[in-house]
């Protein structure tokens, strides 16, 4: 087992930074599913999250991007406490988060996720007023009469943009397009007056023209709401559009945060710059060059030291044997701007070619942000 | 509610009934299952003798059909027509009183199984293979043996035996299915809101199990029929039990198919083939109703006009629809 747990980047905390108690703090946070092999193949572990410490304040936005299959989802589960972590501690407020039925409860009014699919994430037996109901009955605290709960139900409705209320609250899920469906279920979100609010992917199944529609209401919720939202995607751009901070996250790890303006314009971890010249850019005017190869790693075994290193088109020596630091990027103005990549190590890259190679944007994005200088 | 949905909610409902009774084989199987469910209910009452009754201690020549007997008599001159008036009241009980209980058996252990994993379902899948495995009518034969004779007549005991050797092939079925429904997204978002186990199990995955339910329930039922009838065939049930079975028994005994008396085995075997087709057509009908592809083949050429109902088009409609009104 390659377990590389490295003592510099439990210190560092991702995330937006905001004065105060975020509202939802993750510390080292790991999760290992054990696998069951087959005939003639041992069992093992898949490493999902591997030592994740990740701060959502409130009234922010912190995008999670990363390809299928980088612990995007894994994570988003794990901070629901729909899954159990194997390692790591969750703070809610502060507070350390307990596993028994009660605190669990009690959790579920505050953090809430938002999924993926809006085909599958309502149940098609249920009508939106079904749908709306449980959450505020089971959270009120009280009995609520039949008219509170039709007036909140409606307003619920109203507050995602779904009007007339009246006439989408008797229907049911198939009776709905993605959109209405995907706003019924942050609806239900809302029901629950979380403090935290995760959304997993929650326009990657929407029609394009509907997307800026529910990005702009998560947009309205952190401004309204103060809510801390956690927006999984794997879509950089719209990360970009919404997000203050972005954590981009590879193999189960977070390689890369920051202020998403910087992350974005600045990249300063290899794979980051793959992802941005993976996507796709309309003023772009030759076709992108892919510099990474390769597929992304078994997380059963995944490669030792970087996780990263098999791909990366600036591989050292060092790579392979040592799990990178966690050290700032190269733009000094931001002390949050962090990557786990040993480019960022002066002792590591003294080799100046190498440093201006890798500093060298593969995305004709925003070449004025990587001027910035080595340090 | 508001006035502007009064309208809709009884539309929606009318629209599903008399869906379900326009599907033919629904209302053929249903009007059948009607006529059996009345015959049971009131046939012990109109029939003209008791089933012990017999016409004459001296003849022992079964008689055909005549105006008299409408189906003839048997060797020892009872009424036939009166014994199959009198006989399905048993057999339905007990074929119902099977599929309620093997339903719910393989609802408690299948969903159980499949919703809380690990420990639990290993012990309840092995619990059900083990039932699978045994052969059904070996069981009943066995256990109906070690009955006291006073208990093989009752029926609820009988139905309840035929459901230990029946519920094994439907707890099966639904372990499956709810193993595939427990990750889906609406039961993760349930269990995000709040929900606890028991209400995510019945509010949630038990509604999307209800078509298999059905089906199974309507499997049972044959299945206890004919379980029954094979029983009483067997001559496992205490004989003086007026049913379709123990009348095939007799008849069997006093070798009534190789001497020509079709009236005395005829009736009582065509009203079991007709509960069986009766339940079975409630099951492809249901089958239909609940899956949508099945409905548009169904409704293809020389159906009803309009849109063919497909996955994905459907909602876009009515979306519209409702933003229009």
């Amino acid at each position: 087992m390659t377990d590389t747990v490295t003592p510099i980047s439990t210190r560092v905390v991702h995330g937006p930074d905001r004065p105060g108690t975020p509202a939802l703090e993750a510390r080292s946070l790991t999760k290992h599913f054990k696998v069951h092999g087959g005939l003639g193949r041992g069992a093992g572990t898949v490493h999902a999250v591997e030592d994740v410490s990740l701060a959502l304040p409130r009234g922010t936005v912190t995008a999670v991007v990363g390809e299928s299959g980088s612990g995007k989802s894994t994570l988003a589960r794990l901070l629901t406490q729909l899954i159990a972590p194997t390692g790591g501690e969750l703070l809610l407020d502060g507070e350390p988060v307990r596993g028994d039925a009660r605190s669990r409860r009690a959790y579920t009014s505050r953090v809430h996720l938002v999924l993926q699919d809006p085909f599958s994430s309502l149940n098609a037996v249920h009508t939106v007023r079904y749908h709306l109901e449980r959450p505020l009955k089971l959270h009120a605290g009280r009995r609520l009469s039949r008219e509170e709960l039709d007036a909140r139900v409606l307003a619920l409705l109203e507050r995602v943009s779904l009007t007339p209320a009246e006439s989408y609250v008797d229907k049911y899920p198939h009776e709905l397009s993605g959109g209405q469906r995907q706003r019924v279920a942050i609806a239900r979100g809302l029901a629950v007056e979380p403090e935290v609010l995760l959304a997993d992917e929650p326009v990657s199944m929407l029609d394009v023209s509907i997307r800026l529609g529910v990005l702009n209401l998560l947009d309205e919720l952190r401004e309204r709401e103060q809510l801390a939202i956690l927006y999984v995607t794997h879509d950089i751009a719209s990360a970009r559009y919404l997000a203050d901070s972005i954590v981009v996250m590879y193999a189960g790890q977070i390689v890369e945060s920051g202020d998403a303006v910087r992350v974005t314009d600045a990249p300063a971890h290899p794979y980051t710059q793959l992802l941005l010249s993976a996507a796709p850019d309309p003023e772009r005017v030759e076709a992108p060059v892919l510099r990474g190869r390769g597929a992304p790693p078994s997380l059963v075994s995944p490669p030792s030291g970087c996780r990263f290193h098999p791909r990366c088109p600036f591989a050292m020596p060092v790579c392979s044997e040592q799990a990178p630091p966690t050290l700032p990027a190269r733009d000094a103005s931001s002390a949050r701007h962090v990557a786990a990549c040993w480019l960022l190590d002066p002792e590591q890259a003294s080799d100046e070619s190498r440093i201006d190679a890798a500093a060298e944007p593969p995305a004709q994005a925003a070449p004025s942000g990587r001027s910035a200088g080595p340090a | 509610m508001s006035p502007v949905l009064r309208p809709r909610l009884p539309r929606r409902a009318g629209g599903g009934r008399s869906r379900l009774l326009r599907t033919p084989k629904v209302a053929v199987g249903s009007l059948i299952l009607l006529f059996f469910v009345l015959l049971a209910l009131f046939g012990p009452m109109v029939a003209p003798h008791s089933t012990d009754w017999r016409a004459s201690r001296l003849d022992n020549v079964p008689h055909p059909p005549s105006g008299r007997f409408w189906l003839g008599t048997d060797v020892q001159q009872h009424d036939l027509f009166s014994q199959l008036l009198a006989g399905g009241r048993d057999t339905l009980l007990i074929a119902f009183v099977a599929g309620i209980i093997a339903t719910v058996l393989s609802v408690l252990v299948g969903v159980s199984a499949g919703y809380l994993g690990g420990r639990a379902d290993e012990v309840l899948s092995i619990l059900t293979n083990i039932f699978l495995a045994l052969p059904g009518l070996l069981i009943l034969m066995v256990v109906m043996k070690m009955m006291p004779d006073g208990d093989t007549g009752n029926p609820l005991l009988i139905g309840a035996v035929i459901a230990l050797s029946a519920w094994a092939w439907g707890a099966r079925v639904l372990r499956a299915q709810t193993l595939a429904l427990r990750n889906q997204d609406y039961v993760e978002s349930a269990r995000v809101v709040g929900e606890g186990r028991v209400r995510i199990i019945l509010f949630e995955i038990l509604p999307n199990l209800l078509p298999i339910l059905a089906s199974s329930f309507i499997f049972t039922v044959i299945y206890g029929i004919g379980a029954y009838a094979s029983l009483s065939w067997l001559g496992l049930i205490n004989p003086t039990n007026a049913s379709w079975g123990t009348m095939l028994n007799t008849a069997q005994q006093f070798s009534a198919t190789t001497s020509g008396t079709w009236w005395w085995y005829g009736p009582p075997a065509l009203c079991v083939a007709f509960v069986g087709i009766a339940l079975a057509l409630l099951n492809f009908g249901i089958d239909e109703i609940v899956n949508p592809r099945m409905r548009s083949t169904r409704r293809g050429p020389g159906g009803r006009r309009g849109p063919r109902f497909q996955l994905g088009l459907t909602p876009v409609v009515r979306a519209e629809e409702g933003i229009r009104s």
